[in-house]
């Protein structure tokens, strides 16, 4: 395995790579589909190399554990906004998540109704492209429109760009506080009702979701509040008022359980074990009940509506069942099933097109993660 | 600033260009009589200006497509444009182009507040999009200063920003779809109603590629319910180097105001001989604007006054009234204004890191001494977005070049501080020549390489964004 320890190197190894190479972090994530070619971790590039709490800036070398970020903004404070999901559980992974595999991924979690996805809190990107060049776009200040936004592009590229090397990120004020309402057993109807009425009202609703119903435990319609003390006590109640439908059978206070319950959403733990593939389709939230497929599946659902994980038989195409506009990625199968199905929705032809031109431009011998993503 | 000479070939084919986009649209949208171009010859950046060869103004995606269609098989540059009111000159003309306006594309298509998006043409007015939704409680967050004229087309040409970005974000992050015509005619759709793309972000590329890439005639818009209220607070200290401090401070604290605004003494002065806004006189002030409710208003601002009387302020102006808050933010809206009666300006757009505020703001006034010209400061400091005002007087031979040179140097310092020379007004032809100081050339390259791919032959809008040099050969190969 080719394992850089810095950009250079990583660089010299890209430039003198004879074929294909599959691009790592720490591993934990291969959704994109299987790479073909010599392996080729980045976590070897480690290390934060600014943290600017009074800017909210954080630039991290992209081998750097996820966990190693984590930490450094506890300790002032604050967090990534986005709350990136841990794939581990569900996929059957192991190893170390590095922040340059959550951008690779474009991974993001519950508060991306409110605070945006990955893509929203990266500011920029150092990378070295299919030719072994060094490149770079964005830089570490939040309003930034010089020349073309090819952050945005690498976010969520799975390593066929580029290789990152280093990321910078917005990071946020962690809350002093924050609740969340619980609906035990509503169906998903219901649980749409709430939460779409829930996100039309001013009360800065950040995390919209609703586990499923398993071992014993009914389904939870979940919704959350943050912010200072008084001002979520405030929001709690008012959004209740605001809510037409049940009143909550429960508002959970205890940082604890919260944090547990908002993680079983994050990484739909709730399938971790459970036999089948899963699928993660995205769609505008009220086409949600055309979005579950036919098979009387199960569902975990997040971003008010609009985020579905559904839990199908092996080799299920759920893909063939979805007659709305969005799109379905295939998360967890046997490679079998990915060949066959595809991990990505397959894009127009005009679009697809563009995407593999815009990929020739970046590795014009086709060495980058040759297999992911088409 | 330079333009490429207008290719003679395109000029010389004028009335057959014109005959077939005649020929392909209805009639009244091909304007050609110089007394009528003429109207289209600059955009904000009012110092440069070129009457077009033609201007066309479509009512649909497909008569955009038919345009494109036309100038691509005639290989006629196309300049999009949308209400025109770049300061960037990210519509100026060239001789011997089509500017393509979408200003009759002003609808809005598709309210939907369940799924909480708005769908418009991109010629309808920033303004007038949160205006379709008010009643219903909702608004559009990013606000330019120019949002009662600016277009969508322009917001997401320029990725614009305004002055709640701190907490809404800018126009890339409220924008989740576009339909998109390429320059050969190809209409194509990018994301929608859902929240992300399946594929590569092409959305995010898109959104501040300055009409480089395609004809954006429809946008998905992200709306927000509006907040129960808002109240803004003035703050006035002793030295810009405080008030910078006390930024940081606050934005470290854990409270993320809507707005953090920052004015100057020149600044104020003027704003104060102009709007009367009753301001106090001092070296800096800071006007800070949370949200919510009445009793979490008084809460965060509770601690932002806690932190800002940390920083020895003069004066402290909470307001109690709907008026009071009015006049707090009055001199501050006022400003460019107010600018514009002492003598000409220059506006600049870098952003730099936040923690480098007192630092840059100092250099800056060491430099208007260097130079002789006067700066005022007056721009959105919870994220770094500086404008400072440079003042020159038009009529004064060498007075522009002058002014120029040192915005230069006021950008290649934001460079420097580890920011960027624009933070939301775009590239266009002003900041064009300066992006050597930010981009190495390999940098540039793969830039000029995804435009090859969405425009081989670089119709759209191809004398902007990067230096003429660079893109020469791409230019004259097309």
């Amino acid at each position: 395995m080719l394992a850089p320890s810095n950009e250079a190197d990583l660089a010299e190894m890209v430039a003198a790579a004879a074929g294909p190479l599959a691009v790592r972090g720490g591993g934990t994530r291969p959704i994109a589909g299987m790479a073909r070619g010599e392996p080729l971790s980045v976590a070897g590039i480690a290390g934060i190399t600014l943290y600017e709490p009074g800017a909210l800036t954080l630039v991290a070398r992209a081998g750097t554990p996820l966990r190693d970020v984590d930490a450094a903004l506890a300790e002032e404070g604050q967090r990534l906004a986005f709350e990136p999901m841990d794939h581990r559980a569900l996929i059957g992974t192991d190893g170390d998540p590095t922040i340059g595999g959550v951008v690779a991924a474009n991974v993001s979690g519950p508060r991306r109704i409110q605070a945006g996805a990955c893509r929203d809190s990266l500011l920029g990107v150092r990378f070295v492209d299919g030719r072994g060049s060094v490149l770079k776009n964005g830089g570490r200040v939040m309003k930034n429109v010089t020349g073309y936004d090819l952050v945005k592009l690498l976010c969520g590229s799975f390593g066929t760009l580029g290789v990152l090397s280093e990321v910078s990120l917005k990071v946020l004020p962690r809350p002093e506080a924050s609740a969340t309402l619980a609906w035990d057993g509503l169906d998903l109807e219901a649980t749409l009702a709430i939460m779409t009425a829930a996100l039309g009202t001013p009360f800065e609703v950040t995390g919209a979701a609703c586990l499923p119903a398993q071992d014993g435990r009914a389904s939870a319609t979940l919704l959350r509040i943050e912010g200072f003390s008084d001002s979520v006590r405030y929001r709690v109640g008012a959004l209740a008022k605001a809510l037409a439908g049940p009143e909550p059978d429960r508002v959970v206070h205890d940082p604890g359980e919260q944090a547990a319950l908002w993680r079983e959403v994050r990484d739909v733990t709730p399938f971790a074990d459970a036999p089948g593939d899963v699928w993660r389709v995205s769609v505008k939230p009220t086409d949600l009940p055309r979005a579950l497929g036919t098979g009387g599946f199960r569902h975990l659902v997040d971003w008010g509506g609009g985020l579905i994980w559904t839990l199908v038989p092996e080799g299920t195409d759920l893909r063939a069942q979805i007659a709305v506009p969005g799109h379905a990625t295939l998360v967890r199968a046997s490679a079998e099933t990915r060949a066959r199905l595809g991990t990505f929705h397959p894009e127009p032809a005009p679009l697809a097109a563009i995407s593999a031109g815009v990929r020739a431009k970046f590795d014009p011998r086709g060495i980058l993660n040759p297999g992911v993503m088409g | 600033m330079e333009m490429p000479k207008p290719d003679s070939t395109v000029l010389s084919k004028k009335d057959s260009i014109l005959r077939r986009l005649q020929e392909v649209l209805p009639a009244g949208a091909v304007i050609h009589e110089a007394a009528e171009t003429r109207a289209y010859e600059c955009d904000a950046l009012t110092a440069y200006r070129c009457p077009p060869m033609a201007v066309v103004l479509p009512a649909s995606t497909e008569e955009v497509a038919a345009t494109l269609r036309v100038c691509h098989e005639l290989g006629v540059p196309v300049v999009p444009r949308g209400a025109g009111t770049s300061l960037a000159g990210g519509a100026l003309p060239t001789a011997d182009c089509v500017l393509l306006g979408v200003a009759r594309m002003n609808a809005v298509l598709e309210t939907d507040y369940e799924n909480r998006v708005i769908r418009v043409q991109t010629g309808r007015t920033n303004l007038s999009v949160s205006g379709a939704v008010e009643e219903a409680g909702f608004f559009y967050a990013p606000d330019p200063s120019s949002q009662l004229a600016c277009a969508i087309a322009g917001n997401v040409a320029m990725n614009s920003g305004g002055a709640h970005c701190l907490k809404y974000g800018v126009t890339t992050n409220n924008l989740l779809g576009v339909t998109m015509v390429l320059m050969d005619g190809t209409v194509v759709e990018l994301g929608g109603a859902h929240l992300d793309a399946p594929g590569y972000d092409l959305l995010g590329l898109v959104c501040g590629s300055e009409g480089q890439l395609g004809v954006v005639t429809e946008a998905t818009l992200r709306i927000l319910p509006k907040p129960e209220g808002a109240r803004p607070v003035l703050m006035a200290f002793s030295s810009s180097e405080v008030a910078g401090q006390c930024v940081s401070d606050i934005i470290k604290a854990g409270v993320l105001p809507v707005a953090i605004e920052f004015m100057d003494r020149l600044c104020i002065r003027a704003t104060e001989d102009f709007a009367r806004a009753g301001y106090p006189d001092c070296e800096a002030l800071l006007i800070v604007e949370v949200e919510g409710s009445d009793a979490e208003i008084d809460e965060q601002l509770g601690v932002i006054l806690q932190i800002a009387r940390r920083h020895d302020p003069l004066e402290l102006r909470e307001s109690g009234s709907a008026e009071e808050s009015a006049r707090i933010w009055l001199g501050r809206k006022s400003a460019f204004g107010a600018m514009g009666q002492i003598a000409d300006y220059m506006c600049l757009d870098g952003t730099i890191p936040v923690s480098a505020l007192p630092m840059v703001l100092r250099r800056i006034g060491e430099m208007s001494e260097e130079f002789g010209l006067q700066v005022g400061n007056v721009f959105h400091a919870g994220d770094g977005n500086m404008h400072p005002l440079i003042l020159y007087d038009a009529n004064k031979p060498g007075d522009l070049e002058l002014c120029e040179r040192f915005g230069a140097e006021i950008l290649k310092l934001c460079v420097e501080a580890g920011g960027c020379l624009t933070g939301e007004h775009g590239v266009g032809i002003e900041k064009r020549d300066l992006m050597v100081h930010q981009f190495a050339p390999e940098d540039m390259e793969i830039q000029m390489a995804v435009k090859d791919v969405f425009d081989p032959r670089w119709l759209l809008n191809p004398a902007k964004v990067f230096p003429l040099a660079a893109s020469r050969a791409r230019r004259v190969a097309g």
